[in-house]
């Protein structure tokens, strides 16, 4: 039984219709001890249903943990949101309710390789010299 | 902000998953924001303030 309802899925793809490149959800999960990962990879799926330039790629946190640190990913589930570049935009945890509207958002970011964001913003991120790791926590609701 | 500059990483977390990382960085209520581990931005902000306030912070 799917998670996204027939309404939402119709809005989900309406709004990433107009998606201007490829993004890939590399999604980090493990079979034994991760009650939301299954979910989580089920969301995913038909989430990549409604887009031609959505991919979901799989991999397995505990067999391949290189490759999630270079992602930097210590737990799971995590995707990692990337475009033509990889800007470090990361999910962690499942992705549903307000995390699931995030996600969206960064999606249709990544693609479009365009922020959003008021010139002032643009300017002082540009300017940035030291790394700046942004941890931002949301509840489902 | 991560689309802006490769400095930035941005991390959105499902708190209610994490019970360890909501002690470890005191989250009471969200959206919260932490800024390279130690500063905190609490709740939604207009963003000149957010991207000002998490500029200052990393430098």
């Amino acid at each position: 039984m799917p998670i996204l309802s027939a309404s939402d899925a119709s809005r989900v793809r309406e709004m990433l219709a107009g998606l201007p490149n490829p993004v890939r959800l590399v999604f980090f999960t493990q079979t034994l001890n991760c009650e939301t990962c299954e979910p989580a990879k089920q969301i995913l799926g038909e989430l990549a249903e409604l887009s031609g330039q959505l991919t979901v790629e799989e991999h397995n946190f505990l067999l391949e943990s290189d490759l999630a640190a270079s992602y930097g990913i210590d737990r799971v589930p995590a995707i990692a949101v990337v475009g033509a570049q990889d800007h470090g935009i990361r999910f962690l945890g499942i992705p549903s309710g307000y995390e699931f509207m995030s996600l969206l958002d960064a999606i249709q970011v990544v693609s479009a390789g365009d922020s959003g964001l008021n010139e002032g913003s643009r300017a002082l991120l540009a300017s940035l010299e030291a790394p700046l790791a942004l941890q931002v926590f949301v509840t489902p609701t | 902000m991560a689309v802006e500059s490769g400095k930035v990483t941005s991390f959105i977390v499902e708190a209610s998953e994490y019970p360890d990382l909501v002690r470890k960085y005191q989250v009471s209520g969200v959206p919260k924001t932490m800024v390279n581990e130690r500063v905190e931005i609490l709740g939604a902000r207009p963003e000149e303030d957010f991207v000002r306030t998490a500029v200052g912070a990393a430098e």
